[in-house]
């Protein structure tokens, strides 16, 4: 699976590249700077990028910039963006063209490689890595509302992994329990919310996303 | 000279709400002592005063072509402002309707008496008049800012003692946060890198492959809290969102933060400065955080825009009101603002909605805010 690296940071940019080279990633190209970050993007079309959201020139959210025009050029090109903090507005941003195949992790989830290396695989197919914290706040932001507050703790944590991205099988493994226990789960949190049930994994992602994301009425 | 007459014309309307707004004061002061209606019609009253004087200070400005002073409570000068304008203000048009009238009167005696060679006199003297009374708009319009600024604005002595409290308040504001920081840094993230290195320096010596394991899982765990303390302590100092996005993408990302509905209405042409853009930012943050915690409130709104050389931000949300003007998190926002010269008003009746106006004179860099 071929990969960009965007860090300005070297020591970082150096561990990413060990990291996923190690977990059998091809690092085409690692840059330190938004322009070149855009011109990699262009010219190696890699499966997945995984882009530090501060570069320079300018330093601020350059990389997010960067990878949000990526993808009006190439609708669904795989972007992974990490960052020291979240942003419900980064994140609203990134999911706006309900394209799928992004992910806004904070950079201490690198520290649990497993689970990183699974969240670039996911992106890269498609599918959405949000951050748990990203995903909390918006749980908070909806819990005094009605349907959410019918639901039971346990589906609660399974909304909470199925918004973040995971499928089936891996909340399954997350939580310690079988795949039709969560399949069950995901149903009545379907039915609860009012939500079309969805055989694709993505879609339903899409729409568990959306659901979160509207103003709490 | 279309400028000077709409001028004259809202100098005459100001005077008459000048008129309103004191027979309101007077109604006030006479029916406060006597357990009338309470004091709030009066902090009403007192706010639309305070508004008609910032107008007529920033359009003073404008006249005099100077930069417009802060917005300043002082109510002694502004009821005395009141009672000026109430004066002046319609006078300045009876004036200049006066001379006006007496060219209708030489006009008539011209009529009276046609062919003699007094009607070339009388023509001229009404060319004449006129003359004057149009020469007349644009100096009674100077005169009037004039004499807005010359009430309104705080003397030398006053602005000096101005800025000496608000210099010290500003000093010891930073030298707290600055204490702040040092405590939050010693206790958290410092102490978590001395039990990482710990942990570390102990599995280096152990034998035991469990030991190891169990000490570096330990060491793991620190580290990740030392990087969750390192990221609530660099929000609290300067959020990147706002470096990033500036004053008007940070008070939007600030109302996603809140776990209630926010309305947000901003209209910023440019950027502010930085110092003042973290002021106003962490001001909006305050104010939203205190909606959605102790209000009750469903919905609130933000409002975020600059005119007349003021910056302006409201916070208004539909809780209970009742909101103390006071607090520990409220004084350390005014504070904070005072290094600015901006104030902040706090209108929170009981059964709300409470509004938190924050004023702040500035001006808008060039630098154009980039789009997401």
């Amino acid at each position: 699976m071929r990969v960009v690296i965007a860090e300005d940071l070297a020591l970082l940019r150096d561990g990413l590249v060990r990291l996923l080279s190690a977990s059998g990633f091809e690092v085409v190209e690692a840059v330190d700077n938004g322009p070149m970050l855009l011109s990699a993007l262009t010219r190696h079309r890699p499966d997945v990028a995984v882009i530090d959201v501060r570069l320079p020139p300018t330093l601020t959210d350059e990389g997010l910039r960067v990878a949000l025009e990526a993808r009006r050029r190439r609708p669904g090109l795989p972007v992974l963006i990490l960052s020291q903090y979240v942003e419900q507005l980064y994140a609203r941003e990134l999911l706006s063209d309900q394209a799928g195949a992004v992910g806004y992790l904070l950079k201490d989830r690198i520290g649990d490689v497993e689970q990183f290396v699974e969240a670039v695989r996911r992106v890269a197919a498609g599918g959405t890595a949000m951050d748990s914290e990203v995903i909390g706040q918006l749980l908070t932001r909806r819990e005094r509302d009605e349907p959410l507050g019918r639901l039971t703790p346990r589906e609660h944590e399974v909304l909470a992994l199925m918004a973040e991205g995971l499928s089936n099988a891996a909340i399954a493994a997350r939580l310690l329990v079988t795949d039709k226990a969560i399949a069950k789960h995901t149903n009545n949190i379907f039915a609860k919310l009012g939500l079309p049930p969805s055989d694709d994994h993505n879609r339903r992602v899409v729409a568990v996303l959306a659901y979160l994301k509207a103003e709490p009425g | 000279m279309a400028e000077p007459v709409s001028g004259l014309l809202l100098n005459a309307a100001a005077g008459v709400a000048a008129w309103v707004l004191l027979v309101l004061l007077a109604g006030c002061a006479v029916l406060v002592p006597i357990g009338g209606p309470g004091v709030r019609p009066l902090v009403r009253v007192r706010s639309m005063v305070h508004s008609l004087a910032t107008f007529q200070l920033a359009r003073a400005a404008r006249v005099l072509g100077h930069e417009p002073a802060g917005p300043e409570r002082a109510e002694g000068r502004e009821t005395a402002w009141l009672a000026v304008q109430a004066v002046t203000g319609p006078g300045g048009v009876l004036l200049v309707g006066g001379v006006l009238s007496a060219d209708a009167v030489l006009w008539d005696l011209q009529a009276v008496r046609p062919n003699s060679p007094l009607t070339l006199a009388l023509s001229l003297a009404v060319v004449a008049i006129v003359a004057v009374a149009v020469a007349a708009v644009p100096l009674l319009d100077r005169a009037q800012a004039w004499l807005a600024e010359l009430i309104l604005r705080p003397g030398d002595t006053d602005r000096v003692r101005q800025l000496t409290e608000s210099r010290a308040a500003a000093v010891s504001a930073q030298a707290a946060e600055l204490r702040r920081i040092e405590r939050d840094l010693h206790d958290g993230a410092q102490a978590r890198l001395v039990s990482v290195r710990m942990n570390l320096g102990l599995a280096r010596s152990a034998s035991d492959p469990a030991q190891v394991r169990a000490l570096l899982g330990e060491a793991w765990e620190s580290a990740g809290q030392a990087l969750a303390d390192l990221r609530d302590l660099v929000n609290g100092i300067h959020p990147p969102v706002l470096a990033d996005r500036g004053l008007a993408g940070a008070v939007e990302a600030a109302a996603l933060h809140v776990p209630i509905t926010v309305d947000v209405d901003i209209d910023l042409p440019a950027r502010p400065e930085a110092p003042v853009e973290s002021a106003v930012y962490f001001a909006a943050a305050e104010a939203l955080t205190n909606a959605a915690k102790h209000s009750g409130a469903h919905r609130a709104w933000v409002r975020l825009g600059h005119s007349g050389g003021v910056l302006r931000l409201v916070v208004g949300d539909d809780g209970r009101g009742g909101a103390d003007p006071g607090g520990t998190g409220i004084d350390g926002i005014r504070r904070r603002l005072s290094a600015f010269d901006g104030t902040l008003d706090v209108r929170s009746p009981a059964g709300g909605p409470t509004e938190f106006i924050v004023e702040i004179p500035c001006a808008l860099s060039s630098q154009k805010i980039s789009p997401s």
